[in-house]
This record gives C-alpha cells, sequence and structure tokens, in this order.
C-alpha cells in the first residue's frame, strides 16, 4: 500500500530480509500495509462472491425454474481439477520477481468476468461452466495471495497478519449474502442487478489490488531484486533461456517446488496438515450432524454456517496473535483439539440448548486457529522464492485430504449411520492430533530460521 | 503512481461503479410498478370470495400482472381462461383436496425470506403453519384432507453453492403432528433394507386410505417411485426412472415425468402414466419437457403447467397418450381441481 510505497527507499514491508529490520522498531506492533490491502480486496472479493452464491438457488428454481438437483455432480470431477489450478497459480506466481500481484490478479480477474456472464446464461450447462470458472478464479489466486501477505509481514507478525487477512476476508463472506437480500428486497426478481452489482463489486476488488499492493515494478529500486541468500537444499534445474526472472539466478521450477518437500520442516507440517485433513469432515456433514443429532430446527439449517463465519471472524485475530506468541504449530494442533470437543459434543447425548451454539464455536474456532496459522507455520519453512509454491502445495495437500474425507465420511454414513461415522472420525482425529502434537513440537524455539 | 493520483482514479472507479450498481437496482425495482399494472389482453381478475368446496371449480395461483398477481384464484373448471375471482391469499405453491389447501409462501424477514406452509381450511383460513426449510417446490393434500405434504430445495453451503438437497415433509392435518423429512423412513429397496446419507425424497401424492402414499426417492444418481407406509414409517421402492409421481383418482395410475435419455440436461423429462397393477409405462403425447407434478382433472385428463411469458401457463392432455396438448390457461400455476 501507499506506506510501504512512500517509503521505497527503506522498504520496509516487501521482503522477508528487509523485513527483518522491523524487530528493532514499530512494525513489530503495526499490520503491514499490504496485508490491509490484500485483507480489503479479500472482503470486498467475499463480498461479491458470496452476494451471488446466496441468490443462487434461489435463482436457478424461481428465476429460471430449473431443477437444481444433480448439480453438484461437477463438484467431484472438479475438485481435481481445482487441486492443479491451485498448483499452477502458486507456481506461476513464483516465476520471476512481482509476478505475486499478478497472477493473483489474475484470478480476481477472473471471477469478476463469470458475474456479467451470468446475465447471459439461462440454461445448467453454461452456468455451471461459469461457476467452474469463477472457481478457478479462486484457485489460481489463493497461493499467490497468502504468500504476499507471508512475505510482506514480519515473521513474528505473520501470525496475526494472517489473522487479520481472514477476519477482513470473513467479515465480506457475512456481508455478500445480506446486501444481496437487501436488492432482492428492493427490486422485483432482482436477479440481474444483484449479478451486476456483484460484477461492480468485484471490480472494485481487483482494482484496489492494481492499485494498492505493490507489485515487483512498484516496490522500491533494490527491493525487487534482493538476491536470496538462502540455497535451496534441494538440487533445482536450471533451463536454459530463462527470460522471464534474469535476475533471478535459479528460476523456480515445479520440480524444485515438489522437492521443498524434501525438506524435514515443511514435509512435517505438510504430513500432519493431510492426516489431520483426513479426519476433518466437511462442514455441510457438521450442520447435517448439528440438525440430526442435536435436533437443530429447520428454520435455522441457513443460518448455521454463519455461526461458524461469526466465530471465525471474531477469533482469527486473537488466535493468530496467539500463535505468534506461543507458536504456530502448537495453536494448528490446539485448533483440531476444538475440532476433537465439537464432534465430543456432537457424540454426546446430552441435549442442552446451548450445545449448537458451543459446537458452532468450536467449529469458527477450528478454522481461527488452523487456516491462516497454517500458512503461516508453513511459512516458516519455505524459502522466499518458492514461498507461493510452497504454500500451494501444503494447501493442495490439506483441500485433498479433506476430499477424501468427505467421501470417506459420506460412505460411512451410509454404511454404519451417523453417530458410528462421527466416532470413527473423532477417533481418526484424536490419534492424528496427537500424532501431530508429537510430531510438530518446536524442538528449537519458534524462530525465523530459514532467513538466517 | 502517487498516493494521490492512486486515490483519485480508485474514487472514479468507485463513483462510475456505484453509478452501474444503482441503475441496475433502479431498473429492476422499476419492475415492481410494472408488475402492478395489468398487462393488456390478460385475463380479468376481480375480488371476492373464494371457498375450497365450491363444485366444479379450479384454484390456482394467479401469475398474471397486476394488483392479484400471486394471490390464489378461481375460475369454473369448465371455462379455466374466463374471469378470475381472487382471494388476496398469496402463495408460491398450492394444492387442495377436500376442503384443506396446502399454500407455501415465502415470508420476508429482515436478514432472508425464509419459507412456510400453510394449512387453511375452506375458506381459505389459516389453520396452521410450519417452517419450510428451503424454497418451495411441491404441494399435495390427501383425497381426504386429512394429510398434507411439500417439498423445498435446501441449498448447499460450499463455495460455489452447486449441492443441493430437497425435503420433503408429511403433517397430519387433523392432529398437527408433523414428519419433517421422510428421510427418517425406513427404506427398503428391491427387497432389502437401504442406507444412503445421499437419499432424497419429493413429489408426495396420496391415496385415499389415510396411510400410503407415493413419492420419488433418489440416491446415487438414480430416481425411484416408491410406496410408502405412514403407520410402519417405510418406503418400498416399485419402479425406476420416475419423478413427482400424480396418483389418479381412482388410484390405478400414476402420472410422472421421466428422465429421457437424449434430452437436454436441464429439459430431460417426457411426462408418462404408470399403470400400478400391470406396470405398464405410456408415454404421453407432450413433445415438450415438462418440470411439474401433474394435476388429475378427472380420471381420463392430466393438467400441468410449463414456462411462459408471463411465469407460467397450464396445459391438458389426456391420460392414455391420445390427442394433443392444449393450452388452457395463461398465467397461471399450481391448479387444484376442487369438488
Amino acid at each position: 500500500m501507499y506506506v510501504a510505497d512512500s517509503r521505497a527507499s527503506t522498504p520496509t514491508a516487501s521482503v522477508e530480509g528487509t523485513a527483518r529490520r522491523s524487530r528493532a522498531g514499530r512494525y513489530r506492533t503495526t499490520i503491514a500495509p499490504t496485508v490491509l490491502a490484500l485483507g480489503t480486496v479479500s472482503l470486498i472479493t467475499d463480498v461479491s462472491s458470496e452476494m451471488v452464491t446466496a441468490v443462487l438457488p434461489l435463482y436457478l428454481v424461481t428465476g429460471l425454474g430449473l431443477s437444481p438437483l444433480g448439480f453438484g455432480l461437477l463438484d467431484g470431477v472438479y475438485n481435481g481439477f481445482s487441486a492443479l489450478v491451485r498448483l499452477a497459480g502458486g507456481h506461476l506466481a513464483d516465476r520471476g520477481d512481482g509476478r505475486h500481484k499478478w497472477v493473483a490478479g489474475l484470478g480476481y480477474g477472473i471471477s469478476a468476468a463469470c458475474k456479467p456472464l451470468l446475465l447471459l446464461a439461462h440454461t445448467l450447462t453454461p452456468i455451471g461452466l461459469i461457476l467452474a470458472a469463477d472457481r478457478t478464479g479462486k484457485g489460481l489466486r489463493t497461493a499467490p495471495r497468502d504468500a504476499l501477505i507471508s512475505l510482506s509481514s514480519t515473521p513474528e507478525t505473520r501470525g496475526r497478519a494472517f489473522g487479520v487477512h481472514r477476519a477482513m476476508d470473513t467479515a465480506g463472506a457475512l456481508l455478500g449474502p445480506l446486501a444481496a437480500f437487501l436488492i432482492l428486497r428492493a427490486t422485483v426478481d432482482g436477479y440481474d442487478a444483484v449479478f451486476t452489482v456483484s460484477f461492480c463489486v468485484a471490480v472494485l476488488g481487483v482494482l484496489v489490488l492494481v492499485l494498492f499492493v505493490p507489485g515487483g515494478s512498484a516496490r522500491g529500486p533494490g527491493a525487487g531484486s534482493v538476491p536470496v541468500p538462502v540455497p535451496v537444499p534441494v538440487p533445482v534445474s536450471v533451463p536454459g533461456g530463462s527470460t522471464s526472472a534474469p535476475e533471478s539466478p535459479q528460476r523456480p521450477t515445479l520440480r524444485a517446488a515438489l522437492g521443498l518437500l524434501g525438506r524435514r520442516d515443511l514435509r512435517r507440517i505438510t504430513i500432519c496438515a493431510l492426516l489431520l485433513g483426513l479426519a476433518t469432515v466437511s462442514d455441510s456433514f457438521v450442520y447435517l450432524l448439528l440438525q440430526h443429532r442435536l435436533g437443530v430446527p429447520d428454520r435455522w439449517f441457513a443460518l448455521l454456517p454463519l455461526g461458524t463465519a461469526a466465530a471465525f471472524l471474531l477469533l482469527a485475530l486473537p488466535l493468530g496473535r496467539l500463535a505468534d506468541r506461543v507458536g504456530r504449530r502448537r495453536v494448528f494442533v490446539a485448533g483440531h483439539g476444538a475440532l476433537l470437543l465439537a464432534y465430543a459434543l456432537l457424540l454426546t447425548s446430552w441435549h442442552g440448548p446451548a450445545l449448537p451454539y458451543a459446537v458452532l464455536l468450536l467449529h469458527g474456532g477450528f478454522y481461527a486457529a488452523t487456516d491462516g496459522v497454517l500458512m503461516a507455520a508453513a511459512s516458516e519453512n519455505v524459502p522466499e522464492r518458492l514461498r507461493s509454491s510452497g504454500l500451494a502445495v501444503v494447501q493442495t495437500g490439506q483441500a485433498l485430504a479433506r476430499f477424501v474425507c468427505s467421501l470417506g465420511f459420506g460412505a460411512a454414513w451410509t454404511l454404519w449411520g451417523d453417530r458410528t461415522a462421527l466416532l470413527t472420525a473423532t477417533v481418526v482425529l484424536a490419534a492424528c492430533a496427537a500424532f501431530s502434537a508429537v510430531s510438530l513440537r518446536p524442538a528449537r524455539p519458534a524462530k525465523e530460521r530459514l532467513a538466517t | 503512481m502517487t498516493v494521490r493520483n492512486r486515490v483519485l482514479v480508485l474514487l472514479a472507479a468507485v463513483l462510475a461503479l456505484a453509478v452501474v450498481a444503482v441503475a441496475s437496482i433502479l431498473h429492476a425495482s422499476a419492475r415492481a410498478d410494472r408488475r402492478n399494472e395489468t398487462q393488456p389482453g390478460g385475463p380479468k381478475v376481480t375480488s371476492g370470495p373464494v371457498t375450497l368446496t365450491t363444485p366444479g371449480r379450479m384454484v390456482f395461483r394467479n401469475m398474471a400482472w397486476g394488483p392479484h398477481r400471486d394471490e390464489l384464484t378461481t375460475v369454473p373448471a369448465s371455462a379455466p381462461a374466463g374471469p378470475r375471482v381472487a382471494s388476496g391469499v398469496k402463495c408460491l405453491r398450492f394444492y387442495a383436496a377436500a376442503g384443506t389447501g396446502v399454500c407455501l409462501q415465502s415470508v420476508h424477514g429482515p436478514v432472508a425470506d425464509t419459507y412456510r406452509a400453510l394449512i387453511l381450511d375452506t375458506h381459505l383460513k389459516e389453520t396452521a403453519h410450519y417452517d419450510v426449510p428451503g424454497i418451495p417446490s411441491r404441494a399435495r393434500v390427501s383425497p381426504t384432507g386429512h394429510f398434507a405434504a411439500w417439498t423445498a430445495f435446501v441449498g448447499g453451503d460450499s463455495y460455489a453453492g452447486t449441492n443441493f438437497s430437497t425435503r420433503a415433509a408429511i403433517v397430519d392435518v387433523r392432529t398437527g403432528k408433523l414428519i419433517p423429512s421422510l428421510e427418517a423412513f425406513r427404506i427398503v429397496k428391491n427387497g432389502h433394507r437401504y442406507h444412503s446419507a445421499d437419499a432424497n425424497f419429493w413429489g408426495v401424492t396420496f391415496t385415499s386410505d389415510d396411510n400410503t402414499f407415493y413419492a420419488t426417492l433418489a440416491t446415487k444418481g438414480r430416481t425411484y417411485l416408491v410406496q410408502g407406509d405412514l403407520r410402519t414409517r417405510t418406503v418400498t421402492t416399485l419402479h425406476e426412472n420416475v419423478e413427482c409421481p400424480s396418483l389418479s383418482p381412482d388410484g390405478t395410475r400414476i402420472a410422472y415425468k421421466k428422465r429421457v435419455k437424449g434430452l437436454p440436461k436441464d429439459a430431460p423429462w417426457h411426462l408418462y402414466v404408470l399403470n400400478l397393477r400391470t406396470m405398464r409405462e405410456t408415454p404421453l403425447s407432450e413433445p415438450r419437457s415438462v418440470d411439474d407434478q401433474a394435476a388429475w382433472q378427472n380420471n381420463h385428463t392430466l393438467v400441468y403447467a410449463l414456462p411462459g411469458d408471463y411465469g407460467a401457463d397450464l396445459y391438458e392432455l389426456p391420460a392414455d397418450g391420445t390427442g394433443k396438448p392444449r393450452r388452457i390457461s395463461t398465467a397461471a400455476v399450481s391448479p387444484a381441481f376442487v369438488e
């Protein structure tokens, strides 16, 4: 953002190597402007995308008269593709200085462009394709965005930076549906207005990114081309004729990104994220369980995700700060403890009126303690020039593990019923959490080891 | 670019985007005024009493523009295109039998719309209401007037919200006892007890014994006609590829929409009639895809809705596969023939 820019001669918040300077200064207590800018972009973009998500079922059924059943068929196939897009986004962003911003911008741009297309599509196939493109944009931008957040904050405050970003992101997700329904209320069948406003909001998000998030060209002279002193401890292939990043002696390759898993620290946290992901029951199952086991009335069903989001919003920053203080890995594992507790509450036969609230609070707390915190923790173990690819590898591993868990949990529910399925998930989660607690135990002080 | 210029660019963009956004909202809200004006050449609608026990009447949701849009209206079943009498009761979906009506309507809340099902007496007075967990889809009342059923689409909560399920509920109108979801029933598929988390039900239709009903069961990408038993809380599969069954007044046949190979993904259904004794399927002579739970006007004639200029139009068709569809009413949906 402009603060970083106006101090271009002494860049404070752009590159890790220089950000360490802040240890002596006041930047320890502030959030990097880039993080605030990215948080704003995410907030605005989430308002835009959640507006569409909130009205889509209504639009399909009452606006277009389509039957939405079987619409989810795309999901299974798409999950695999989405993982590849994420890896590609991470990899592209690392190929040259300042690309993070532009790859993220491309992702935001694709999603924005999808909104007006919804006005033109009136049958299921094009709508499905538009939604797929929308999520391609999301997959593309996630890793570069998280890399920018981690690169523009000091190692000591990274947990907090991610906390701020996730809180802003979730705030947007809560505001979006509200905006959409206000528009529907003010109009008659105003789906066209919802899509148009959503598009305008999305364009604003892209614009904030372009104008206020420093990219390669926006960085101060010298800052972008600081040679990275850390040699990557895996062989990195150097293809000849590297034109895109002449200032970088070793062009980051896909092999180098995957080779990151040769690093013990990153491998450990990736394996733990993967194992824990295998026992993380997807949100929709958690809400179904709440309804099945705790008897949450139908009319509250649609509001359950809001409960999780509200808890996530409130806890993201405090837990991010806590992670900076007591260790990110510890908070990451503890977050899964919260999820374990939520499962346990769902398993009890005690049906107190406060129980659904407690489960939602724990569920939101789980996200607050794991989502951004994992990225902050993984950032410690990924060299700066592979930051985006490295984070993408961790995210993809986690996402695929959760997808496998969804399939398995659905099958277990079908075979054995909800209680046994949940009991199994609880046992697996407890085992994985115990393994992770041991495996991720801080052997050394939680200090930035990489840039030393 | 200097900070000042960036802020100026941003402000200019915000202004331009705001103009587009506001214009689109104004455009969409002006629609409200247009729709409250009676369309030229549309059906004549006047206020008046509507009852569910006047013989020879068709009661339905009026979709014609004007002050009575979305209200329950009635016409003589013998002259469905004639002047309509509007009740003042607004419904999205409706059905009635033996003096009992079920009306699925939306309730405007502060944050979002919610939906509910009203049970109506013969004078359209509300006797009970129940929460409906999603967008209303199908409504039915048993021929005895003792049971009512409805189906709703429940939206997914994933990022792009593309996972949907249905929830079918049945209520005993006499006692008020509600079965919120048929998913609680035991499923017997091909003679065996069947479990699946992905079981979805929709399109309930009742027999006149106050115990048996038929509905659609969807699981693993296939649909089935199931026969349900309210006392034993069991559903049993009878036939594959049946959606939105509608039982004939004599209880011998089921009219339904069948997914036909080779049709587009979003208009895949043709109307069929299944003989419950012989289990023989008869294709009906409607060439278009129909997405409705048809209503039987009598033992020989079906009435159903197809998309029209003002939402939907009603068509009638012989139930034996002969004849041709005939449009009987424009700007109308959810017909019920009362006696």
